[in-house]
């Protein structure tokens, strides 16, 4: 873990060596997200509402969807730039030393440009909770911390079957952006609103059901039947990243080095 | 003209070799397309006010709107081009015997064409063949659909004309970065790639209007599913052409401009 913390370190150091150039990108990054905000917006302006979900609903959504994705995005970013380390055989590197090596593919890339995501989903979380009545108390709180942990962990997961599939690929796979990117744009609405078997496909296969909607409804208050499973949904949707790991660890054990 | 069109065919050529990388595109694009249309199909469901555009047209937009990503998205760029100019080897370019603007329009047009060869095909076929909600529609009339292709091929090489700005501007701020996002977001939003622009509101339609953003995509796939009516279509195929001759000129004008100033060191 300490070493976790070192790499993070270095990076950060690094990446700030070019503070200009940081700052362009995450003011960037906090735009793109934004002019999808922006036509969220301009739809219920439109609409009124999506299948009996007001906008400040379903911007609380959006936003723990895209705040989960920002963090995942900066911390697993290693996982997600993998195919690159088997094109070039530096994950040769990784196996010969003495640590693990979930912790130094993780390690070996960050990004932290997306704080401007993230300020941006942050924005949208205060904005939709200062406008929704929500009874708050300490369980819900904790619910909704939980829902952005499990979306990381799902996220973070995804990351690392794709990386895994590059053992045996070589190239990236770009079907993996279809549950990153895919799931993101999909996850920002409730899943109730898409037909059956996407949203059965996303509860059960893909847990993103487990982060923004059976705990949304417990905290807007729209649950019924047992409370507390709905508040337990997030822990259950992180137990996503275990079988991901499982696949990583037969994958590293099936790897050959590309030899250049 | 003969060696731009020898540009385009080589270019052609080798867009097609990624032929793989094209496939996983279609099915990313597929499944984006399914749930734009069903987030689309719930705000519809319990409209209060009947929308400017029924669903049925819309489901046409989104399905091209997917087959011709290429033609509307900003990002898909020529990295090659950045690195000459960043790099210093612009230098080889000038040395061609031939106009600098007409050489990349050709390439980048190329690249565009080949890319949207390999993915709309597929794209489009499934489409027509899914279940009654979700198809692909033809076209209400073969004038309408001879005035998409029109309008879509003009709206082409009316983007191309616009990316070509973004690699003008590079020679100002050597990095590709900041151009990028301001012209992506921007082009894309205006071109109804995140909300159609009919759905839009009415001073942000106005907006859009202005901007030569919308003749790219957004009026092409409007004009094949009914919603711009013919007549209109005709007046719209004569904006896209003033839109094309104005920044063809301004382009070539302000590339010739920075040329002038660029300083290429040694190395």
């Amino acid at each position: 873990m300490s070493l976790y913390f070192k790499y993070l370190l270095i990076h950060f150091k690094s990446q700030m060596q070019y503070r200009t150039s940081f700052w362009l990108l995450s003011i960037g990054q906090f735009f793109i997200p934004f002019s999808i905000f922006a036509g969220l917006y301009f739809l219920f302006e439109r609409f009124g509402q999506i299948k009996g979900w007001q906008f400040f609903e379903v911007a609380l959504c959006f936003a723990i969807i895209h705040m989960a994705f920002s963090l995942s995005e900066c911390f697993a970013r290693g996982f997600d730039m993998f195919s690159g380390l088997v094109v070039k055989g530096e994950f040769d590197r990784f196996l010969v030393r003495p640590r693990s090596t979930f912790v130094q593919v993780l390690g070996s890339k960050f990004e932290f440009t997306r704080v401007g995501r993230l300020l941006q989903s942050l924005i949208v979380l205060v904005w939709a909770l200062s406008n929704l009545s929500i009874e708050w108390s300490a369980i819900k709180a904790i619910t909704l911390v939980l829902m952005i942990v499990s979306g990381v962990f799902i996220f973070t997961g995804i990351y690392m079957l794709a990386a895994a599939m590059c053992f045996w690929t070589v190239q990236g796979l770009e079907v993996a952006s279809i549950f990153t990117d895919g799931g993101r744009e999909m996850a920002q609405y409730p899943l109730n609103i898409y037909q059956k078997w996407v949203a059965r496909f996303f509860t059960y296969v893909i847990p993103f059901g487990t982060v923004n909607y059976l705990p949304l409804q417990y905290i807007l208050g729209k649950a019924n039947g047992n409370e507390l499973i709905h508040m337990l949904t997030p822990v259950l949707g992180s137990l996503f990243i275990f079988p991901c790991f499982l696949v990583w660890q037969f994958g590293v054990r099936h790897y050959r080095s590309t030899g250049s | 003209m003969k060696m731009y069109l020898a540009v385009l065919r080589l270019r052609l050529n080798m867009g097609m070799q990624y032929r793989a990388a094209a496939l996983a595109g279609v099915a990313t694009q597929f499944f984006w397309g399914f749930i734009i249309i069903m987030v689309f199909e719930a705000f519809y469901e319990h409209a209060a006010m009947t929308p400017p555009i029924s669903i049925k047209e819309l489901i046409q937009y989104i399905w091209l709107q997917q087959a011709f990503l290429v033609f509307v998205m900003m990002w898909f760029r020529d990295n090659e081009l950045f690195d000459l100019i960043t790099s210093g080897n612009i230098a080889y370019e000038l040395c061609r015997p031939s106009g600098l603007y007409g050489f990349w329009y050709a390439k980048l047009l190329a690249q565009r064409l080949s890319s949207a060869l390999l993915r709309c095909f597929p794209i489009l076929i499934v489409a027509f063949l899914l279940p009654k909600p979700y198809k692909l529609e033809p076209p209400p009339s073969i004038w309408a659909f001879l005035l998409f292709l029109s309008s879509l091929l003009l709206g082409l090489l009316l983007l191309v004309a616009i990316s070509m700005f973004l690699y003008i501007s590079v020679f100002i701020t050597l990095s590709p970065m900041g151009s990028l996002l301001v012209f992506g977001v921007l082009s894309e939003f205006f071109a109804g790639l995140v909300i159609p622009v009919p759905l839009m509101p009415v001073w942000l339609q106005k907006i859009a209007y202005v901007l030569p953003f919308r003749w790219t995509a957004d009026f092409p796939f409007r004009v094949y599913s009914g919603h711009i009516p013919e007549s209109e279509a005709v007046f719209g195929i004569f904006i896209q052409l003033a839109f094309l001759t104005v920044l063809v000129l301004l382009g070539r004008a302000a590339l010739n401009g920075v040329l002038k100033k660029v300083v290429v060191q040694g190395g």
